[in-house]
């Protein structure tokens, strides 16, 4: 079947089989390997993306839902060369260790700061706890996303991601 | 890698051209709303649909709203939509208790009420939610529709009273003065399936409770509202003394088996201490007390 969607901003149409994941479609069709593909069973939120700009685990939605959709990856963030102040915070604050679970953790604090600018650890704790670190580096993944939050500019032009 | 086998995929339109896909593809069919129960069995062999009807695009079946003495809830209301809505929160709290404790708010983003009753999992627990507060299920078909109580909405473990020309379109729950309702729930960790849960609704007038029931989920292979604790609860004055002779009653009408989250001796002790907590939360609640 043919699927149209809206990846980081770009018109996609692609065939594709009715019973492909989102995830496989965004890693081996499209080549956007930065979405990551962890547990398959929706527990670890490594392979979160924004559709419509909310989070949602593409281990567990087909690419033919996402259909019509606007699809932001971890590719989208950045934008003209400028890193998102999430990217920022991450490197601020040595919010990752292996990385594994980082595109999902700054998407889901993408969606946070732009529906709440300002939140509290408390917030930011349950905005992620969908999402599993194995490196356990959780203090710093939240105080990566409070740095983001305290530095946040153009919160207009990002919440259309 | 864990991929579901090959399907058909077709999004409908509206409910009468959903009910019209599933009546003619029969039991090959399967909706699919939120996707967070179904994808998981299909990816495992345990749910096997030839045909997907993509129910995500049905506007008309995302709502809360009140209708005279009912809550209306649309069966697209998504598990956010039911822990933001205003409305749940004044009239049903329980659903918020309950809400918190489902899975993540990433896959609440997705899961639906509808998707949760229809799966008819034993330890889930918006069917326990609904059972306490004795809600009805509004079943539609092409010839119209038919109101089931949720006590004969589950026929068994993952199978419900909904046919194969039929879809669940509506959830009702009454409103009724003086109510109060809690929901309580141990897991092995945040936002796992229930070891137990237990939630309560009471209406009382004049000290009295008028009605109230328990819903139990994760104690044995169906959703039971236990009709014996309804019992004593009409007609009883709250207190300390009922709650627990309430949760007594819960634990010996149940029948939870031993497996990786407990003993079936742990998980019957959890069913009387869980109830007797959300009646006495609900109690409160019902007396205006913030719990």
């Amino acid at each position: 079947m043919q699927v149209n969607m809206t990846v980081n901003g770009a018109e996609v149409n692609e065939e594709i089989e009715p019973r492909h994941l989102l995830v496989h479609f965004i890693r081996d069709q499209l080549g956007l390997t930065g979405t990551h593909w962890g547990c398959d069973t929706s527990n670890c939120g490594t392979c979160v993306v924004l559709i419509d700009g909310e989070p949602v685990k593409s281990c567990t939605q087909l690419a033919a839902m996402a259909g019509g959709h606007e699809v932001t990856t971890v590719e989208g963030l950045e934008v003209d060369g400028v890193l998102d102040p999430i990217q920022e915070g991450f490197m601020q604050c040595h919010g990752l260790q292996c990385g594994f679970c980082t595109p999902g953790m700054m998407l889901t604090a993408r969606a946070l700061l732009n529906s709440n600018p300002n939140p509290t650890e408390e917030v930011i704790r349950e905005a992620i706890s969908g999402q599993i670190c194995r490196c356990t580096g959780y203090s710093t993944i939240v105080r990566s996303i409070q740095w983001a939050a305290d530095h946040e500019t153009n919160v207009s032009l990002r919440s259309a991601s | 890698m864990q991929v579901p086998a090959p399907i058909e995929y077709e999004r409908a339109t509206s409910v009468a051209h959903a009910i019209a896909l599933r009546s003619q593809k029969g039991d090959e069919a399967r909706f699919i709303a939120g996707g967070h129960s179904l994808l998981p069995m299909m990816k495992l062999r345990l749910a096997n649909p030839k045909y997907l009807i993509d129910i995500n695009d049905l506007e008309e079946l995302f709502y809360i709203r009140e209708n005279g003495s009912e809550v209306c809830i649309g069966a697209m209301s998504r598990h956010r939509d039911l822990l933001d809505s205003d409305l749940l929160a004044k009239h049903f709290p329980i659903f918020l208790d309950a809400e918190r404790v489902i899975a993540d708010p990433t896959v609440r983003n997705r899961g639906t009420l509808g998707g949760s009753l229809c799966q008819a999992d034993p330890a889930e627990d918006l069917s326990a939610v609904c059972t306490a507060l004795d809600a009805s299920c509004v079943i539609t078909s092409s010839e119209g529709q038919r109101v089931v109580p949720m006590h004969d909405f589950h026929v068994g473990p993952y199978e419900t009273a909904v046919q194969d020309n039929e879809m669940l379109t509506e959830v009702r729950i009454p409103l009724r003065p003086g109510g109060g309702s809690a929901y309580q729930k141990v897991e092995r960790r945040a936002g796992d399936w229930a070891v137990v849960s237990a939630g309560a609704a009471v209406w009382i007038d004049s000290g009295i409770i008028v009605d109230g029931r328990v819903g139990l989920a994760a104690v044995g292979s169906n959703t039971p509202s236990i009709e014996p604790a309804a019992e004593a609860l009409k007609g009883a004055t709250p207190s300390e003394d009922l709650f627990q002779r309430v949760g007594e009653i819960a634990a010996n009408n149940c029948s939870p088996e031993t497996d990786g989250r407990g003993t079936a001796a742990y998980k019957t002790h959890l069913v009387q201490e869980l109830t007797r907590r959300a009646l006495r939360t609900a109690v409160a609640r019902s007396q205006g007390q913030e719990v």
